[in-house]
């Protein structure tokens, strides 16, 4: 053995770079070559196990995950599902059903005097849906070689009319009342090599394809002046009732978060209100339901609070939790959300709230996200 | 086993610069190759859970993704800023692999992190970590891949290193979005098999890398260490290297806008956004060595300068009225050959302009100076997008980028005599 690895040193001894100074290494050069090999024979071995341990331990994880995963999209779900290949009679209520188990994910509909139910699944796997008595408006992540985003609107019978890509993450989905006009919001991400950061991008479509390009081409304006920074986001739109030009959204720049009006012929977005996110617009167009940072931030916690348009006075409501959702009126006095089921990242639960500050959330639809009220 | 026949063309590179002369046969140093995997592995891991990255801050943190995004601007900054110093360190130390081995194992506890991830703040020190881990490595690794390339093949190494890198950043987004295809929000999926690979880049960097000494700044210890100034890089014509690249990097508006700019003229482009990334880097994996080869036989800065042509001729084509295929996949290639052309390319110039005990310095603060002033350019560029739309702005950038090559070439003109070894 010492025969063979006393072969090998010169090599060795020049890969450290030593042979260039053999003055200054005159300390180390005692050390003898053969140590070194041995040395670098443990390194070896302890590099190998390392590697193999690691893509091991990695490949069983990833094994056992595939393992679960295939177990639970194959399990029951643990509410009560059929199918159903056509919207129901108005009124009901849209939304994606998040039980886990077979269906996870897919639209599905609830009559709205039964809302805890057995829940009709359509099929269409969506993130966000929002809709119509003839018409839905499905935002979907298309898994593949890369992950790709689009938005269809399927008719009452489930049929695909339209589809277009989207640009990023599905993020907020709205349309107005007729149909007529469908909003969406979504992330625009940058990538490594680059550092455009995170941004939001909300389009507003007509129903034959007119688009409005991004909201951040409208002119936003405060106070009669006009925004020109750049980091400006515009998200989450909410259609004014029988009004057809007016929309609500909102509008951050600069790390201020606004409630802006906009007018789609005007090209405009005028700055109502300070602190409001995510409007919706009550049905009889009166009142606006948002959620508030409490800090003023855009990262703290947030509350559900409804704006009364005409007086101009907030309600902040009772719900604790920290809500990240467009709510949605089930009616002209009660509105519903969604929140995380027991801090699960994939499935929440839908929760309702009368607009009185003393009312207390009641749970309205279990595994459900994305509500959406059809009248 | 292969690093033992690495050392004699290696004591050259070492020492003093030689002329580079083309009668020497190029052969790899077996350094350079580990440094390739070590970055290789590395990139499979940072690039995987950067690719899903955006789909799992966004479904963690809802619309408060908008103000990750405003800290991740910030970090980059950081970044670009801890390469200068993680460059000096190195040459202070005379140990580069010591400061690379932080780098890469700041990045790697990171990842460990993300698997107990909850919440904003978490996610947003851990990217940070992240971030600065790589910004601490890239200089030092860099020095190591400098002293062990003969100089005659300098660019060709980088080269070499390079395309591993590239490779590594080509797979990883692909076997992310494999794992996500077949485990349904196998984020955790993502991120053991992303730490998988850091633990490995990190034991061969440890165990297989030898701890190439190079020349200290501060060889006699009872003088006092020099704090870090500017006058020390004030050497050898750097300061033109940094300053041409610095206004070159201005007039680069990042390859993120020219995506941008290639989906609001294309609707197919939006489609296949993420696959433009996949594009780029495999014309860059391709062409990384044979252009760095070709830097070594015609002129490092000529072809450091064709690179920025290559860039000059994307952003026209990415300014005509016209769209198509083929035009977007002309300026993928064009883009690719850019990287191919600069990077590795840059450091093999800072490397060769400054004297051996600086070497990590230099590479380090031409990287830095090149990463702030494409921030800037970038931050620029997206103002000048709103205020006269992307054509106009694609227009204007290209006549800008057109005045800073002739600039850069005057300027460059002493530099090549010195790089020819006059």
């Amino acid at each position: 053995m010492t025969a063979t690895r006393a072969g090998r040193p010169p090599g060795k001894g020049s890969a450290t770079g030593k042979a260039s100074e053999p003055g200054k290494e005159a300390t180390t050069g005692t050390e003898t070559s053969a140590q070194r090999v041995a040395i670098s024979r443990k390194r070896l071995l302890a590099l190998v196990l390392i590697t193999v341990g690691a893509i091991a331990a990695a490949g069983l994880y990833a094994g056992l995950a595939f393992r679960d995963a295939q177990a639970s999209q194959s399990a029951p779900p643990p509410v009560d599902v059929t199918t159903s290949m056509a919207l129901p009679a108005a009124p009901f209520v849209l939304f994606r059903n998040t039980a886990p188990g077979q269906g996870f994910g897919s639209a599905a509909t609830v009559p709205l005097s039964g809302p805890g139910g057995q829940r009709a699944l359509s099929g269409a796997s969506c993130d966000r849906v929002y809709g119509t008595h003839d018409q839905t408006l499905c935002l979907q992540t298309k898994q593949g070689l890369a992950t790709t985003f689009q938005a269809s609107v399927y008719n009452s019978t489930w049929q695909e009319t339209r589809s277009w890509p989207l640009p990023g993450i599905p993020n907020r989905a709205r349309t107005s009342a007729d149909g007529s006009l469908m909003a969406t919001t979504v992330f625009v991400s940058g990538h490594s090599y680059s550092a455009a950061g995170f941004s939001t991008e909300t389009v507003i479509r007509g129903k034959t394809g007119q688009s409005s390009g991004s909201l951040e081409g409208f002119a936003l304006i405060l106070d009669g002046t006009r925004i020109k920074a750049t980091d400006r986001n515009i998200w989450g739109v909410t259609f004014a009732p029988g009004k057809p030009d007016v929309f609500y959204a909102t509008a951050s720049s600069q790390g201020h978060i606004w409630l802006v009006q906009g007018s789609i012929a005007g090209r405009t977005l005028t700055v109502v209100r300070s602190g409001i996110e995510c409007p919706s617009v009550s049905p009889d167009g009166t009142r606006i339901a948002y959620k508030k940072s409490d800090n003023g931030t855009l990262t703290g916690h947030r509350s559900v609070a409804v704006l009364d348009l005409a007086r101009s006075t907030e309600t902040v409501l009772a719900e604790k939790q920290s809500i990240d959702d467009q709510i949605e009126w089930l009616d002209n006095s009660t509105l519903l959300y969604a929140l995380p089921r027991d801090g699960s990242e994939v499935d929440s639960d839908i929760w309702s709230i009368t607009t009185d500050p003393a009312a207390q959330p009641v749970l309205f639809i279990e595994h459900g996200f994305s509500p959406s009220v059809v009248r | 086993m292969a690093d033992r026949t690495g050392g004699r063309k290696n004591s050259g590179a070492t020492g003093t610069q030689t002329l580079p002369g083309p009668g020497v046969a190029f052969r790899l140093s077996p350094v350079i190759l580990w440094l390739g995997i070590v970055s290789m592995a590395t990139d499979i891991s940072s690039e995987s859970v950067s690719a899903i990255l955006p789909l799992y801050v966004t479904g963690f943190l809802g619309l408060s993704t908008i103000a990750f995004g405003f800290i991740d601007g910030l970090n980059q900054g950081v970044s670009a800023v801890v390469r200068i110093a993680a460059g000096w360190a190195s040459d202070r130390t005379g140990h580069p692999k010591r400061v690379a081995v932080a780098g890469y194992g700041l990045s790697m506890l990171a990842r460990v992190g993300f698997l107990f991830a909850g919440g904003f703040w978490a996610i947003t020190g851990i990217v940070t970590g992240d971030r600065i881990g790589k910004g601490i490595r890239t200089a030092p690794r860099d020095a190591l891949i400098s002293s062990a390339a003969q100089p005659e093949h300098l660019a060709r190494s980088f080269g070499v290193h390079r395309m591993l890198d590239t490779v590594g950043a080509a797979t990883g987004p692909l076997l992310a979005f494999l794992i996500l295809l077949f485990i349904p929000n196998g984020f955790s999926t993502v991120f053991v098999v992303s730490l998988a690979f850091a633990v490995i880049g990190v034991a061969l960097l440890v165990l297989v890398v030898p701890d190439r000494r190079t020349p200290r700044t501060a060889q006699k210890p009872d003088r006092a260490r020099p704090p870090f100034t500017w006058s020390q890089l004030k050497d050898a014509g750097l300061t033109r290297l940094l300053v041409t690249a610095g206004i070159l990097a201005l007039l680069t508006v990042g390859d993120g806008f020219i995506y941008l700019v290639l989906q609001d003229r294309d609707s197919f482009a939006v489609q296949w956004f993420p696959l433009l990334y996949v594009g780029t880097n495999v014309v860059y994996l391709a062409l990384a060595v044979p252009l760095g080869r070709f830097a070594d036989r015609w002129g490092r800065i000529r072809v450091f300068l064709g690179g920025h042509g290559a860039l000059l001729a994307c952003y026209l084509l990415a300014a005509v009225p016209f769209g198509g295929l083929g035009v977007t996949v002309a300026c993928l290639v064009l883009l690719g050959v850019f990287y191919a052309a600069t990077d590795g390319v840059l450091a093999a110039l800072a490397s060769r302009l400054v004297s051996p005990d600086k070497v990590a310095t230099g590479i380090g603060a031409a990287q830095t100076v090149v990463a702030l002033c494409r921030m800037a350019a970038s931050a620029g560029f997206g103002i000048l997008w709103f205020a006269v739309g992307a054509p106009a702005a694609m227009t204007t950038a290209a006549v800008g980028l057109a005045a800073a090559l002739v600039a850069a070439a005057v300027l460059m003109r002493t530099s090549r005599a010195q790089e020819a070894g006059a």
